[in-house]
């Protein structure tokens, strides 16, 4: 049977951690290798890494995280922000990201999704929806941190993005994100309703039944950054409560074990 | 110093080949295994490797033809697994192992493990599958020695080996039915799941890959 996946968020700016996993245990709790190997330690089904790196220049900081985390953690890695063209695509794959999210620039020029998938597969092309509800059962596209209305139905951009190629959808409540009052059910429920893809449910949790009801509401991944940073919960304390409600979780896996005969 | 164990990890623009080849590094270091890794198109490279790992990504019919494209490439292949080199197939490097593909057209395969790579069904459930599924090991094998309990692997397709023998399966996982997970014939073997992407369960099929002696030759 397949698992939920739980998947813990950083944030990276210019090569660095700004919201991560809070441990004093770190050495350099600004390292995202440091960080990246905590969560794949702790039991994390996937990591995502969300470039919030501002200017231009900085922009490569993150294939050097990319790449220095593959290096070490055998774990699926999907990158978010900044990813443009499909050359900023390739130059992440390469570097040993496995997804990619591309949110304002999928929206500003929706063929990016067909050209992704078509040159890279569907399986590592992630939509970043970011919606925000303007009236019941209605929600609308924004871009730029969910600063800037698109006028575009939420529900119908996750369709067109399936259409498309899109592999699967990483679906943010605007609204929630950031109040810990749990995801936008609502909206999960009309987003996997209407589409068959995988969809990753975002922004809002703040305890540990909101996993559960995000869950329930028919999202198969569940993405968290804040409640993970300030500690509120480890990784193994959401599956164990997924768990108790009776929800597919993956046990933590043994550790690798040197054969006799090798 | 015995020689490292030469890995060859096929390039034919088919996958995340930096991921297998890290994964297979690390696989060796774990096991205490001397090995080198080579990321390569060149067909005198694969025939003279100890092991060839093919990953694949995307469609069938794209990665037989990328494969295809690059000249003796394929025969090269070939020649290293008729004469007995281990060969680990991934994602769709594994779909190719199989006699055709139905995605995007009718495509040949090597047609080294009987049956067609055909559309999921998974009633109810999302496509692609996409996470971790639990492995269920169907014969003991060497490839899936000392896994653990409950061993799980990451999934990402939307497309499945369908009407293959029994006797090539080496796992499945459910998802809306049995999906065949793991394959091996002779020398040859693969894995529906990404190894490199499935920690230490995925290290260690690796790890005993490169241990792998295998009894017959495909």
């Amino acid at each position: 049977m397949l698992k939920l996946r739980v998947i813990p968020c950083l944030d990276v700016k210019n090569g660095r951690v700004v919201k991560g996993v809070n441990f004093v245990s770190l050495r350099d709790a600004g390292d995202p290798v440091e960080q990246a190997a905590v969560y794949d330690a702790a039991g994390a089904d996937e990591l995502t890494f969300l470039d919030i790196t501002a200017s231009h220049e900085n922009r490569d900081t993150i294939l050097d995280v990319v790449s220095k985390t593959a290096e070490k953690i055998f774990l699926p890695l999907t990158v978010g922000g900044g990813v443009r063209t499909t050359d900023d695509m390739r130059r992440l794959l390469l570097a040993g990201a496995d997804k990619c999210a591309m949110n304002s620039a999928a929206v500003a020029r929706p063929d990016l999704i067909n050209e992704a998938a078509r040159k890279f597969g569907s399986q590592c092309v992630v939509v970043a929806a970011d919606a925000r509800q303007t009236g019941p059962g209605q929600w609308e596209i924004f871009t730029h941190g969910g600063r800037t209305p698109t006028g575009i139905n939420a529900i119908d951009w996750c369709k067109q993005a399936a259409e498309r190629g899109a592999g699967e959808i990483l679906l943010t409540s605007m609204d929630r994100d950031g109040t810990g009052s749990g995801f936008d059910l609502d909206l999960l429920r009309a987003a996997t309703q209407a589409v068959r893809l995988p969809i990753v449910a975002s922004g809002g949790v703040g305890t540990l039944d909101h996993f559960v009801e995000g869950a329930r509401a028919g999202a198969t991944g569940l993405l968290a950054a804040s409640v993970f940073h300030f500690g509120q919960f480890t990784v193994a304390q959401v599956k164990q409560a997924l768990a108790l409600a009776g929800l597919p979780v993956r046990p933590s896996p043994a550790p690798f074990q040197v054969s006799q005969t090798s | 110093m015995a020689q490292p164990l030469s890995i060859a990890v096929v390039d034919y623009e088919g996958g995340n080949l930096a991921s297998a080849a890290r994964a297979a590094l690390r696989a060796a270091e774990l096991s205490g295994r001397n090995a080198s890794v080579i990321i390569t198109n060149e067909p005198a490279a694969v025939r003279q490797a100890d092991r060839i790992i093919l990953p694949g990504q995307g469609a069938f019919a794209d990665c037989a033809r990328g494969l295809e494209a690059i000249p003796g490439l394929k025969d090269a292949i070939l020649q290293a697994v008729a004469k007995g080199t281990p060969f680990l197939g991934i994602c769709v490097g594994m779909q190719l192992m199989a006699e055709r593909g139905l995605e995007h057209g009718v495509t040949e395969g090597f047609g080294w493990i009987a049956g067609e790579i055909a559309p999921m069904d998974a009633p109810g459930l999302r496509l692609p599958q996409m996470g971790w599924n639990e492995l269920e090991l169907l014969q003991p094998h060497p490839l899936t020695q000392g896994l653990g309990s409950a061993p799980h692997g990451y999934f990402v397709h939307s497309y499945a080996l369908r009407n293959t023998t029994e006797d090539t399966l080496l796992a499945s996982a459910d998802y809306g039915g049995r999906v065949p997970a793991m394959v091996c014939r002779g020398n040859v073997a693969g894995t529906q799941f990404h190894v490199e992407k499935s920690q230490t369960v995925g290290l260690k099929i690796l790890a005993n890959f490169l241990a792998w002696q295998p009894e017959a030759t495909l």
